[in-house]
């Protein structure tokens, strides 16, 4: 009853996100919000079906209530198929064993039948931490084209910041002949996008050999890479150009937001040709209200404005009152800024309440963003420091 | 207790041909984002009805295509859901003795399996040119309770408001709220209580007047049901108290979305709890760019933004230009204006193309109008 798919995809979202700090307390990362309307994992999903892939198995393990219902059955993003669609993939209990996902590649390995009841000749590798948009079926393509049995997508970063990545060291051709993680003299500015094509028969055995080893840590960009890399497999990178953004700190998330704005912006999300899709809401439209000013700014439905916002991008159903001023945040879903309230440089998680008159972060800039996490109140009239973090 | 729906989605289509010439009364796009027929459709989901007919006859192609499979209004069922029902013809009718339905009753008639087939307890009736938020249950238990043989939710209004239409029929009710009268609009002065043409009556009742209107060939529902039961069986009014307001012209349409800006509409209408349900459309949020003016409007995700916008209404996907003024004007999905434009007191429908420094302009009570697809 499972038709053949050339390429099953398996989308890592299980990671905590520990340095979104109050943004992840009660939901994954994946399922954070951005630009308003989207969650993170919006992208690889939308990724995923404008590049004809249609078989995703999502692994989650975090906090997955939330990310399980805003999935559902796939529908917004057209992955609700009767052969593929998109599946959540939990750790579950064996009939030998019971086991969290210990690492990247031992979440992929306890999922190895997912993949192979599909008949899939090649697995494409994602993480739910990243904002970009890519053809993934062209990297596909490479992959195939270059007979490898591993492909890694890469983007060139200033080579002062490459440090911060895993470097890959290739040929003029694409083989790889040197990974090195997070290296402190790097000798390539080509940095891993943790998006990996392979050819299906090899990953099952790499991720076997790695699954016995009890000195590994399961991970791919650790254990699996070097390991493969070792052996002397074909492996390629695939080099990206675009926008690419890491949303894993506060400072990178608001950021990415703000890339959103202005008259061409960094990242256009209303270009049709690559359109991402999220899961939508019966609201009513934006009332924007007689003495409201609203500036450089994108929203969603559900918001009423009656203060001023400049710089901001809001998600649903957020209430900005009279004489609020509201600048340079990121706003998300159903969080009112009550009248006369100030905010400036911060990301107001959902619902939360920032009373009259309320101060926040008033010398707030762009390297010292401050969170209120979700659900949270801010009284009446009170200061809340530039660079705080409310959880 | 089970209820069932049917909604007329072609009644009414003549008050409005500017809008209605390649759609259904129930398809004009409405509020921003909705189209007419969402709010009769969310009274009924939001009081768990779940089985609803959709009677149609002509020009439904764009009623289709928002429908899809009711999914959105949480309608696509194995059991029950949304069923078009569109007329009947045979091939061997059709072009010589097919005639296609033209009054209520012929239309409520044609829609016959789907109400003896439908199981359910009671039928609510509703049309597409009403726009409120009504709790339909309540009307359903008042029914019941009141044992009465049909209930009409009737509103008063005012003939001295401005936006008061005469196209409606007006209901004279004595003790226990008991219809007495129902005429066409006489020119009294003051408060009248209006039918907004929103009805429940029993499945089996609803059984008998199809089959007593096929035996005589009645086909007129308020003479030949209503009026000829007014003093046989009691008829009841139900108050609804509500905001309320009905499209009969495009100066009432006009006039109608002009009323949506104010706080006691949009209050009214699009509640917390009882959301108004429409076709979910993958837009962007809007951009307001800088040097946006945006003063008391309702704006649909899609648009951008880069001129001055005030008491207007713009729908998905419009982009107003730099320079650009627009005031007390209805922009529907996708009308594109370009720089420096001056545009006051006007409707576009669909993909209006309005290219840079034109200066439109119509009076609230009488819009400009331009078709779908024109270009000015």
């Amino acid at each position: 009853m499972f038709k053949k798919k050339e390429c099953v995809v398996m989308l890592l979202a299980g990671g905590q996100g520990s340095r979104l700090y109050a943004l992840t307390t009660k939901t994954a990362k994946p399922s954070v919000s951005y630009g308003g309307k989207y969650r993170i994992i919006d992208f690889p999903l939308s990724n995923c079906t404008n590049s004809g892939l249609d078989t995703v198995g999502v692994l989650t393990q975090y906090q997955p209530l939330y990310l399980n219902d805003y999935i559902g059955t796939g529908l917004p993003w057209d992955l609700d198929r009767t052969f593929g669609g998109v599946h959540i993939l939990p750790p579950y209990q064996g009939q030998g064993s019971a086991d969290w996902y210990k690492g990247t590649a031992n979440a992929i390995w306890q999922n190895m039948e997912f993949i192979n009841r599909y008949d899939a000749e090649y697995v494409l590798i994602l993480s739910g931490d990243h904002i970009y948009k890519m053809d993934y079926s062209e990297m596909l393509d490479y992959h195939k084209k270059k007979g490898a049995d591993c492909t890694i997508a890469v983007i060139d970063v200033p080579i002062e910041e490459a440090s911060r990545f895993g470097i890959m060291t290739a040929t003029e051709d694409g083989e790889i002949y040197k990974f090195s993680e997070k290296p402190k003299n790097p000798d390539s500015t080509k940095a891993s996008m943790g998006i990996y094509v392979f050819t299906k028969s090899k990953l099952e055995k790499y991720l076997r050999e790695d699954s016995e080893n009890p000195d590994s840590s399961y991970d791919f960009g650790k254990n699996v890479i070097p390991a493969m890399l070792k052996a002397g497999e074909k492996m390629y990178a695939y080099p990206f150009e675009g926008y690419w953004k890491d949303v894993g700190t506060i400072t990178s998330l608001w950021e990415a937001n703000m890339d959103l704005l202005g008259d061409s912006p960094a990242l256009d999300l209303a270009d049709e040709s690559w359109r991402i899709y999220s899961r939508q809401y019966a609201m009513s439209p934006q009332y924007i209200g007689e003495d409201a000013s609203v500036e450089n700014t994108t929203m969603t439905a559900g918001c009423e404005i009656y203060g001023k916002v400049r710089n901001c991008v809001l998600g649903h159903g957020v209430r900005i009152e009279k004489d609020a001023v509201v600048e340079n945040s990121v706003i998300m879903d159903n969080t009112v800024i009550e009248e006369g309230a100030q905010v400036y440089y911060s990301i107001v998680d959902a619902d939360v309440v920032i009373g009259k008159g309320a101060v926040i972060a008033k010398d707030g800039n762009k390297a010292n963003v401050t969170v209120i996490g979700a659900d949270k109140k801010i009284k009446d009239g009170d200061t809340v420091e530039a660079g705080a973090m409310i959880n | 207790m089970t209820s069932a729906g049917l909604i007329f989605s072609n009644i009414h289509d003549n008050c409005i041909p500017e809008m209605t010439k390649l759609r259904t009364m129930a398809s004009i796009p409405f509020g921003g984002r909705y189209r007419l027929i969402d709010f009769a459709l969310s009274n009924m989901v939001n009081s768990g009805i779940t089985n609803i007919g959709v009677i149609t006859h002509y020009n439904y192609r764009s009623l289709l295509d928002h429908i899809g499979t009711g999914k959105d209004w949480d309608l696509a069922r194995r059991s029950g859901g949304i069923k078009l029902i569109p007329p009947y013809v045979t091939a061997y009718q059709n072009g010589v003795t097919g005639r296609l339905y033209e009054s209520r009753l012929e239309a409520i008639i044609n829609a016959g399996s789907f109400v003896s087939k439908c199981q359910a307890d009671y039928i609510v009736m509703s049309d597409c040119d009403v726009v409120l938020n009504i709790d339909m249950s309540k009307v359903i238990e008042d029914h019941v309770n009141s044992g009465a043989y049909m209930t009409v939710v009737t509103k008063k209004l005012n003939t001295k408001d401005r936006h008061f239409d005469s196209n409606v029929k007006v209901v004279t009710t004595g003790e226990n709220n008991a219809i007495t009268d129902i005429a066409n609009f006489k020119p009294e002065k003051g408060e009248v209580e209006i039918s907004t043409n929103i009805m429940v009556m029993s499945r089996r009742d609803l059984e008998e007047v199809i089959s007593t209107a096929v035996s005589h060939g009645f086909t007129d529902f308020t003479r030949d049901v209503i009026r000829k039961n007014l003093k046989r069986k009691l008829i009841r009014a139900h108050h609804y108290d509500g905001w309320y307001a009905y499209i009969s012209s495009l100066e009432s349409y006009f006039a109608i979305s002009m009323k949506l800006l104010t706080k006691e509409a949009r209050e009214g209408l699009f509640k917390k709890d009882r959301r108004i349900y429409t076709k979910l459309r993958n837009s962007a949020p809007v951009k307001y760019l800088e040097g946006a003016k945006v003063k008391n409007s309702l704006v649909a995700d899609g648009c951008v933004i880069e001129g001055e916008v005030e008491n207007s209404i713009l729908f998905r996907g419009v982009h107003v230009g730099k320079g650009t003024v627009i005031k007390n004007s209805v922009l529907l999905q996708d009308t594109y204006v370009g720089n420096n434009a001056d545009i006051n007191c006007v409707i576009t429908d669909k993909n209006v193309l309005i290219k840079d420094g034109r200066t439109l302009s119509g009076h609230e009570t009488m819009p400009f109008f331009i078709g779908k697809g024109g270009t000015v």
